[in-house]
Formats: C-alpha cells, structure tokens, sequence
C-alpha cells in the first residue's frame, strides 16, 4: 500500500476511534441488526410452517447484507463534508496527495470495519444458530448459494455503499444531510438484495458468482464517477465550500 | 548572480537594507540579499473568473526566490483565489503562472504541491487527534518517512514553541495555538515557497511577534514568503515588497518606493494660532509646490526638497509673528498607500 493511502487510511482510523458518535453507532447498530434475526430464527419452533421458516430465515440473511450497506454510509459522511466543516479540506488539498490516493485511503477506512463487523457478525449468528437452532433452519443458513452471497457481497457492497456515500458528501454541505441522503440512495440496491434473500431470485452458488461479479462492475464505474467528481476546485468552491 | 527583486513592470530593484527591532526591542540591520537566479513565482496575465464573475483579472508580477512578498486587498479582493491558483487548486481561466520554476497546470500539480506549502487563513486541524498526530498525517500526505517524520514533526513543533504541546488534543488548543501548530505544519516539508494567509490572526502580541521572528529566520534561510495579511504595519515590518490588489492588481513595489510613487514629498506645520495669509507666506518661500490646510492650524505644504526648504519655511513662519508648535517631513505609512489606492477603487465604484 502506497505511504499517502496509508496515511489518509490511519488518520480515518483514529479519528473514527475518538468520535463516540460513530463509534457507538457502529457498535449498536450492528447489534440491532443481529439480535432481531437471532431472535426470529431462534423462535422458530415445529409448529412453525416450512414457507414461514423460509421467510424468517430470508429476512436473517437480508440484516446481514443490511450492515455493509449501511455502516460505510455512516462514516462517508465525514469524510467530505466533515473535513470541510473542520477547515481541513483546504490543508489537505495543498498536499501532493493525489485524488485517487485520498479516496482510497478514505474507502478502505470504511470498508474494512465494515465488512470486519458484518462477518463477525455472521460467525456469531452461526454459531449461535448452530448451537440453539433447529436443524431445518441451520441447513436453511448453512445453504451454501447464501454463504457463497454473504462472503462475496460484503466487501463488494461496502465497497459500493462507501463509493456512493462518498459522492453524495463530496456534493453536500451537511453532515447528517450527506448520510441520509447516502442511506436512501442505498435503497434499490436493498431491494435486489431482498429478492435474492427471499429467493425470489433463485438463490445458487452459480447466482451468487454472478451477482458478485456484477457489484464488483458497479463498484468499478462508482468508482471512476466519485473519482470524477474529486475535483479540487469543485470542492473548495462550490457545495458549501468558501 | 542575479539581482534580486523585479517590480510590477518587471524591472530590476536594488538589493534592501532594512533594520529590523529584535525580541529585546533593540534594532538590528538586515541586509536583504535576495539572490535570485529565476523568479519563484510568476503570474502572467493571470485571471479566475467564477461564471461572468472576476475574481482576479489580468495579474502579472514577479516574486524573488528568497523575496518576503505581502499580498494586500481588501476582503473579496481575491488573494485566496490567488494562492488557490499558485498552490494549483483552482484552475486559470486566462494567463500563465509558475511556481518554484515549474509552469501551473493539471498535470505539474502534484510536483508543485510538493514543492510548496500553504498556511490557510483557518488552522484546519482534526480537533480530535493530538497535534503529533495531525502532523504526522500531514508529514505522511507530503510522502516524508516514517523514520524522519518525527524529527521532522519535533523540529518544526519546537519552531513554533509548540515542542512540549505534542501529545496534546488540538480541540483542546487555543486558537492561537492552533494557529501556531498550522504554521508548523507549514514548515513540515522544509518548502521552497510558502504561502501564508493571515498568519499573525488571533495570535497575542507576543506570539505574533515570534511568527514574524520566524518569518524573518525563513527570509534568511531562503525561502521565498508568499504573504497575504491584512495588518498594514505587519506586511511593511516584513516584507521586501508589497502587491495592493483589488481584483486588478493595483500596484507592485517596495513600501517606500510605493510611497514615493503615490505621494509627493511634503513638510507637516503645526502653529500656535492659524495663520494671517498662509498662502503669500507659503508661496513666498522657494520650492514649495502647494499646501493645504489639515487641521487647525495645521498645513502640509509641498516641497521638491524637504530638506532644503524646512529650514526657510521655519524662518518665514517665525518671522510672520506666529508661533512654530511642530514642522516635520510629513511620513506617510503604508496604510496611507493602501486607503488611496482602495478608495479609489471605492470611487469608481461609486
């Protein structure tokens, strides 16, 4: 990783880590996500219809797309419209730090927790779906199309989620302006994803490949859009900019 | 070895001797050997405009390697548009610049920015993070090693009399600390040319003193000062030249060639009582140009040659049965430069 990326990435890290708001947001909202999928498969008894099981089941799997798409929004927000409240766009932009190093280092800052959290997450489901749960509903969660998804979309989503959040803060002016707009534009992308949870779309390994395949092309467009828009000028002197 | 200086039209300035108050207050000369093989900066017909809206038109000058350059305007004057554009964060609607003997563009950006380091007006610093660490994250944007990055991030910290500061939180910093710190990040790559905006605002009289110290230590190391202020006295304490500006630039030069081109010389009179018939008495005395009243019995009388003339003009009021309260060169202070030149731009306006 080139020195510049690294720097961006490190200075992310520790100012996520002394800014309770995200820090505690990252933590509890994480929970929320997996507590009420435990909650709801762990419910599941032999009077529970088979179709039922399916549904429940979906909608465990749907939370856990839910967390790469929703947590990088969160930190995108800052990471535009944050430093330009605090008077440091300005600074940074002096440096040799190239655009494409800046979003990087600030992508990566978000992406990996991200997707450390959403597979955490899902080990402990797992687990504890393993260990509590009913037979039919641990094979339900162990199907391989589902695990195949989990392990493919995650990154790839945040990837995206961070991307489309980052635009959306390189034009605002506002912090929470930015995330909620960052979370609503994430919405068609949760309805493909519930589709494929609910297996709507048949969920196969062979569906799962492809889907991966087509995020990581929409992450690569997404890309060269907020890459695009990265301009130097068009962020210090316009959307709220001195 | 070249000269030093170029004024607005690009022609050659003498070297300048300055004396320059030290902390203890004593002054000390300072011979300004500006050596410049090639100008630092360069603005050729330079011009931003921001939709139909100029924000700087038609600009061309020169500043020295090694030159302290005051940039002074009004607000909306467009020095920030200025230093965005040779810091190549905007781009130039019409003209050339060079920066540190490289031309401005999209694709030399990266090199000039790594040549030059920017002081904004605002300190800019991530309030959560300690000042070590916001320097570090700078030193790392500047592609410093780590190995030299905290000898570096120390040194320029003990510049600025922030070394024991380090491990504290920015947020927790006062505003002129904070200014102080920003300073020090400007001084983290050791940068040819340095652009500082306001750097003495919101610092205390002795901080401020110790900035323009080491802006005087950097003038002497070399480095060529790119700075805009507001405060008049500040800009003539420090700088070899001064550039008015107003979106058009207004003038280039050194403060008392700028007062020399802008005012005539004259002698300021002060009598005990107005006098009888000042101007027989006035024009009676050879090399007087004029005069006019500024006050209760106060004059300011136009000469060739002040001193020449003082000597007589103090007989003739003598003799006319007034009394002298006060007759002195009349100085006219940068500000006085700064005001006509403005005002006129206010008249125009108008």
């Amino acid at each position: 990783m080139n020195g510049r990326v690294r720097a961006v990435l490190r200075k992310e890290l520790r100012e996520f880590r002394r800014n309770t708001l995200v820090v505690s947001t990252m933590v509890v909202l994480p929970l929320f996500f997996i507590a009420i999928p435990l909650a709801s498969v762990l419910a599941v008894n032999s009077g529970t219809a088979p179709e039922a099981i399916n549904g429940i089941v979906g909608g465990a799997l749907l939370a856990f797309f839910l967390v790469p798409l929703m947590l990088p929004t969160l930190i995108a927000g800052y990471a535009v419209v944050g430093e330009r409240e605090q008077g440091t766009l300005e600074p940074v932009l002096t440096t040799p730090v190239r655009r494409e190093e800046l979003l990087i280092g600030k992508a990566l800052a978000a992406v990996v927790p991200s997707t450390a959290m959403a597979y955490a997450l899902f080990g402990l489901f797992v687990t504890v779906v393993q260990l509590f749960a009913r037979r039919d509903v641990v094979s339900l969660v162990l199907e391989p199309s589902q695990v195949v998804a989990i392990a493919l979309f995650t990154p790839l989503l945040a990837t995206f989620s961070i991307w489309v959040g980052l635009a959306i803060s390189a034009r605002s002016s506002d912090i929470r302006v930015a995330q909620q707009l960052s979370a609503v534009a994430m919405l068609p992308m949760v309805g493909v994803l519930w589709l494929f949870a609910f297996q709507v779309i048949a969920p196969t390994v062979t569906v799962a490949v492809a889907g991966a395949i087509l995020l990581a092309v929409l992450d690569l467009g997404a890309w060269r859009i907020v890459s695009a828009l990265f301009d130097r000028e068009r962020l210090l002197t316009r959307y709220g900019g001195p | 070895m070249g000269a030093c200086c170029w004024d607005g039209a690009g022609r050659e300035l003498e070297p300048q001797k300055r004396m320059a108050p030290t902390r203890a207050g004593r002054v000390r000369p300072v011979v300004t050997l500006v050596v410049a093989m090639q100008a630092a900066i360069q603005a050729r017909e330079l011009t931003k405009r921001f939709g139909s809206r100029p924000a700087v038109e038609d600009i061309t000058f020169d500043v020295a390697a090694g030159e302290v350059f005051g940039f002074l305007g009004p607000n909306g004057a467009g020095k920030t548009t200025t230093v965005r554009l040779f810091s190549t964060l905007v781009r130039p609607t019409a003209g050339t610049a060079e920066v540190a003997g490289i031309p401005v563009s999209e694709e030399t950006g990266a090199e000039i920015r790594s040549r030059i380091a920017v002081m904004t007006e605002t300190p800019g610093l991530y309030l959560r993070l300690t000042v070590f660490d916001n320097l570090e994250y700078f030193a790392g944007l500047y592609g410093i090693p780590s190995g030299d990055a905290r000898d570096r991030i120390l040194t320029a910290l003990d510049a600025v009399g922030m070394a024991g500061r380090h491990s504290d939180r920015a947020g927790a910093l006062s505003k002129g600390l904070r200014q102080r710190v920003s300073l020090a990040r400007a001084l983290l790559t050791d940068p040819r040319v340095l652009f500082l905006d306001e750097p003495t605002s919101g610092l205390d009289p002795v901080a401020t003193r110790e900035v323009r110290e080491l802006i005087d230590g950097l003038r002497d190391r070399g480095v060529t000062v790119f700075l805009t202020t507001h405060r008049l006295e500040e800009a003539e304490r420090l700088c070899d030249r001064i550039a008015i500006l107003n979106t058009t630039l207004r003038i280039v030069g050194a403060p008392a060639d700028l007062r020399r081109r802008l005012f005539s010389s004259a002698l300021e009179v002060r009598t005990i009582a107005p006098l009888v018939d000042p101007d027989s008495l006035f024009s009676a005395v050879s090399g007087t140009d004029g005069w006019e009243t500024v006050g209760d019995a106060a004059y300011r009388v136009s000469v060739r040659d002040p001193a020449a003339v003082a000597p007589e003009l103090a007989r003739a009021i003598v003799a006319s049965g007034v009394g002298l309260v006060h007759l002195s060169e009349a100085a006219y202070s940068l500000e006085d430069v700064y005001l006509q030149l403005v005002s006129e731009d206010v008249e125009v306006v108008r």
